[in-house]
């Protein structure tokens, strides 16, 4: 009969002080380099997950701006670049003092590891206060996502829809809401194509009617640059578009509403690392936690660097 | 004491503190990158436009992963979780877009928006 033998094991077995295993070796696993090995690929897996549910998201976005560019050409004027590049950078260094944190963990440098972690939430902080201030201002001019927005088409309150977002964005109210004209159902002459589904890529008359705000560039063909005065107000939008106008708002408040909610699960998670870093908990011999949160908010970040360009810097 | 060297010998086996100037280093392209993202927004290169963006987008994206996130010395296995993932999101939105251009032309338009 073969007799059962196990190989010793690598690691010590008991409790105690002197064959004691390091405390942070959980039972299932045999070193701490294994544990460590293990974490880091669970913690991918997890990546994994989140980057396919905003793929979710980013998949409704591309398919509707794919197939509806106009809309989404007029819409994302009354989004601010400018506090979209200032989000990037701030969230670009919270991923930059979060990387140094888990470097202090690693180092042993445990005060230093406290200050970083702090300034990390700090810079999620200062994200969620310049997001706020932008759906603030969106919320003011009736810019809601569903059935609220102004453009909505079960839209049941009074404002009108604005005529030119871009006026409404630099402050210009009346310029925005546009003459008494534009609010009334567009004439079939008024309209250059009729008001069924234009497929773009047909390459017909819907192409031309693709304009964006851009300074004239010289060199570029006399055609790049037609299409680069002008920008779109609603009167060049048809029937079908306007009543799609909406979507993009959800779409946009759909999409930085869950990376918001991730930017908040991220900072709960620091300030408990925070905390725990205060009592000294981590050190050379055992920093996953810092490591592993520290991949959530990277990723955080990431979700943000491809947000950014997609809704904020449309031409 | 043995202790000492014991606790040095370990931190070797897991630790792997990536170099400060590193950090910065990747930082300041991030930044330089960006505002090189919003510079050519304002540039029209037709249809490759989404393109440009993106592409930006993937090289930041890169040096977050493979720095700041430390694929460039981890397991390679981690990687190809990641890239695997963003391949997968690539599927899903290519062939929602060629599907969604068979059944456009029967929709229905709604009322049209007119003042309250």
């Amino acid at each position: 009969m073969a007799q059962l033998t196990t190989t010793p094991l690598a690691h010590p077995v008991g409790h105690d002080a002197h064959n004691g295993h390091d405390p942070h070796l959980a039972h299932h696993f045999d070193t701490m380099e294994q544990q460590y090995r293990s974490n880091k690929t669970g913690m991918w897996v997890f990546l994994a997950t989140e980057i396919l549910m905003f793929g979710g998201l980013f998949c409704a976005y591309s398919v509707y701006r794919h197939n509806h560019p106009e809309v989404f050409a007029f819409a994302h004027e009354a989004l601010d670049r400018k506090w979209g590049a200032i989000n990037t950078i701030v969230l670009i260094t919270s991923s930059l003092t979060m990387a140094w944190a888990v470097r202090a963990a690693q180092m042993n440098q445990r005060k230093l590891l406290s200050f970083l972690l702090a300034l990390t939430i700090l810079g999620g902080a200062g994200f969620m206060v310049i997001k706020s201030v932008e759906y603030k201002t969106k919320w003011e001019h009736h810019l809601f996502p569903g059935r609220l927005n102004v453009y909505n088409k079960e839209y049941k309150g009074e404002a009108k829809p604005y005529a030119d977002l871009l006026a409404l964005k630099n402050g210009d109210e009346e310029a925005a809401m546009g003459g008494d004209e534009v609010h009334e159902a567009p004439t079939a002459a008024a309209i250059a194509v009729p008001p069924e589904y234009v497929d773009p890529n047909a390459g017909g008359p819907d192409a031309a009617k693709i304009r964006a705000n851009f300074a004239v560039v010289p060199g570029l063909s006399d055609k790049a640059n037609e299409h680069l005065e002008e920008h779109l107000t609603l009167s060049s939008l048809n029937d079908l578009d306007r009543s799609r106008i909406n979507a993009f708002f959800s779409v946009y408040f759909l999409m930085t509403g869950l990376h918001g909610i991730h930017v908040l699960i991220g900072m709960g998670l620091i300030t408990w690392l925070f905390f725990r870093s205060l009592r000294n908990e981590f050190s050379s011999k055992y920093f996953a936690p810092v490591d592993l949160v520290g991949l959530y908010w990277h990723i955080v970040d990431v979700i943000w660097i491809f947000l950014f360009p997609l809704l904020y810097l449309i031409h | 004491m043995s202790h000492a060297t014991a606790q040095h010998h370990e931190e070797h086996s897991i630790a792997h503190p990536v170099p400060l100037w590193l950090l910065f280093a990747v930082f300041g392209a991030l930044l330089v990158l960006t505002v090189i993202t919003v510079a050519v927004a304002s540039f029209d290169f037709g249809d490759l436009n989404i393109w440009v963006a993106l592409g930006i987008a993937v090289i930041k994206v890169g040096l977050v992963a493979l720095f700041f996130m430390h694929l460039r010395w981890d397991a390679p296995f981690n990687g190809v979780i990641m890239i695997c993932s963003f391949l997968f999101v690539a599927l899903f939105i290519g062939i929602t877009i060629l599907d969604s251009h068979e059944y456009a032309p029967n929709y229905v338009p709604p009322a049209p928006i007119v003042a309250h």
